[in-house]
């Protein structure tokens, strides 16, 4: 009875001690990724120098003598990113506030349904339509030689990140307490100065963690961008054909050696830096939110 | 004598008036978005989709294109990832839930979940490259793919599953002590059936995220379109049905076959996304009752 009962905690131990490192596999995770992309992307860095490498101009990583500036691929995902809020913002946000407030409960479940929807589609698809619809619509549009430029990655990323957008920002208005509400109501506002003057402004940090959130897609998108903008090491323009971080990396990495893909390994490290960054940001966004 | 009615200022009138418009474009827009990719895609593609693209692998010799090698590619890898993925990731949200006593422990888990999910799917590819492919000596293969992706979509499960678990009445744990079972066997008989249908909802979403990645498998993977069994094929590279779409769109101009694919996956996505749903309502139907 005794031996029984010791069989049975230790038996309890080793399924406790189990689970344990079952939970500690994310954090094994999250450590194997930044080892991995420091220790990979240092090396470059080093031979290159850090200032000609974030603040040079020129890439021509097969060319002699080969130039590793990356300044570009840096401001044409700022700039990506930055157009792609822009465009993307308003429509998800106002989108957001009709849903929330607005629309009637049978009406909202759709159109969630229909956001949800453009969060599946795979990034590939977009690319596809983008080199189909968009490329050759911007070509004949604004009278530009090649329609794969900057500003079509820009509309796909807006697409992108709308689904992101919408729904941390509907949740964030859902949890305004309809004592505002009412109260702003009461007060004589009418429906529409109380949902954009007292429920977003009570929201606001949960729109801007939404904000982020699209920041973070739009930074970290590759296969779609890649197949809209080009390609080319160009400085940003709108309609020059251009290459972001991600597709800086995913582009000459099946060809790549040496120091070329030393500096492939460091791109990548600037980009999960910017991630981590972003991340912070939104996890903090969220956080402050909920302890008001 | 009528009794005068308090009237907005015309300025108040047009505030509401546009942004009334403004919201009800910006949702129409999005549905508008939304109803032209859909039938694009499948007005598009759905004519490329006979039997034998369908059940033949490409052959140069006849000049054909068949997308079979890339469909088995696809469910070797989404069978691959969530037989590893199921149990990491609802390990994880067990001991979250029902053994953590630190709470920075806990904190820390969160926290590492909350990063994965925020790290861009390109970067996985490049560690799953350097990781799985080279360290390990896996080489560029589906199993290499599918470990990629298992890191990738550890913390959908974990959430998903946490929920459940959430939901699951303490009472229920506490009537399992109550009559001296251990811990291990509440875990057994009352709380892993408690949260199916949390694991149910997260590995509808990490299929639905496996059908949909490209990026991190175009190093880890790789592209080969060989028909292959399944352990045959976990070993050797090849592409899933969005790598194979990539490579058929970018590099060789094939739009028709292309367009195809890109019908395929949108049928799928919309597939799992209605079933996310209707599961989800299922669930929370029985929970009610």
């Amino acid at each position: 009875m005794k031996q029984s009962k010791s069989l049975k905690r230790t038996v309890e131990r080793v399924i406790q001690t189990i689970f344990l490192l079952l939970g500690l596999a994310t954090v094994g995770s999250v450590l194997l990724i930044t080892v991995y992309i420091i220790i990979s992307g240092i090396p470059a860095i080093r031979e290159i120098g850090l200032v000609d490498f974030l603040f040079g101009k020129k890439w021509a990583s097969t060319a002699t003598p080969p130039s590793y500036g990356i300044l570009p691929f840096i401001l044409t995902s700022v700039y990506g990113t930055g157009g792609a809020i822009l465009l993307g913002v308003p429509v998800g946000f106002l989108t957001a506030v009709y849903l929330s407030k607005v629309a009637p409960k049978r009406v909202k479940e759709i159109v969630s349904e229909a956001v949800s929807l453009l969060a599946g589609i795979p990034s590939v698809v977009y690319g596809l339509v983008g080199m189909l619809v968009l490329v050759p619509a911007i070509r004949s549009v604004f009278g530009v030689p090649d329609g794969a430029s900057l500003l079509a990655a820009i509309i796909v990323l807006s697409v992108m990140i709308l689904p992101s957008i919408v729904k941390v920002s509907i949740t964030a208005l859902d949890a305004v307490p309809e004592e505002y509400e009412q109260a702003s109501l009461a007060l004589g506002a009418t429906k529409m100065e109380t949902w954009f003057r007292v429920s977003v402004p009570a929201a606001k940090s949960g729109i801007a963690a939404a904000i982020v959130l699209g920041v973070g897609r739009a930074i970290g998108e590759a296969m779609a961008v890649m197949m809209v903008s080009g390609n080319v090491p160009n400085m940003p323009e709108l309609f020059q054909s251009v290459r972001f971080l991600t597709t800086a990396v995913a582009s000459e990495m099946s060809y790549s050696s040496g120091l070329q893909r030393q500096a492939l390994f460091s791109i990548a490290l600037v980009l999960y830096l910017f991630i981590l960054l972003i991340n912070a940001v939104f996890n903090m966004l969220l956080k402050g939110g909920k302890k008001q | 004598m009528s009794r005068k009615t308090p009237t907005l200022s015309k300025r108040r009138k047009a505030y509401g008036i546009v942004m009334q418009t403004l919201m009800l474009g910006a949702t129409w827009f999005t549905v508008a978005l939304v109803v032209f990719l859909v039938l694009y895609v499948m007005i598009g593609g759905l004519p490329h989709i006979t039997w034998e693209f369908l059940s033949t692998a490409p052959s140069y010799l006849t000049e054909r294109i068949g997308i079979l090698p890339d469909i088995l590619n696809t469910v070797y890898i989404v069978l691959a990832t969530l037989i590893f993925v199921l149990p990491l990731g609802v390990g994880a949200a067990i001991y979250l839930t029902e053994y953590a006593t630190n709470r920075r422990v806990v904190v820390l888990i969160e926290y590492a979940a909350e990063t994965l999910s925020g790290i861009p799917s390109i970067i996985y590819g490049l560690v799953g490259m350097l990781f799985f492919c080279q360290f390990l000596n896996m080489r560029t293969s589906l199993m290499a793919g599918a470990l990629t992706l298992v890191i990738m979509n550890l913390p959908t499960i974990m959430r998903t599953t946490q929920e459940s678990l959430k939901a699951v009445p303490q009472s229920y744990r506490e009537g399992a002590f109550g009559l001296g079972a251990g811990k291990w066997r509440v875990i057994r008989t009352v709380v892993l059936p408690g949260c199916i249908d949390g694991i149910i909802t997260g590995s509808i979403l990490s299929v639905g995220r496996i059908l949909g990645e490209s990026a991190a498998l175009l190093f880890t993977a790789g592209f080969a379109h060989a028909v292959n069994g399944l352990f045959k094929g976990l070993s050797s590279a090849g592409a899933t049905l969005t790598v194979a779409l990539y490579v058929y769109a970018k590099e060789q101009g094939e739009f028709d076959v292309a367009f195809g694919i890109a019908a395929i996956l949108m049928l799928l996505t919309l597939i799992i996304n209605l079933s996310a749903t209707v599961v989800g309502k299922y669930f929370q139907r029985r929970k009610n009752s």
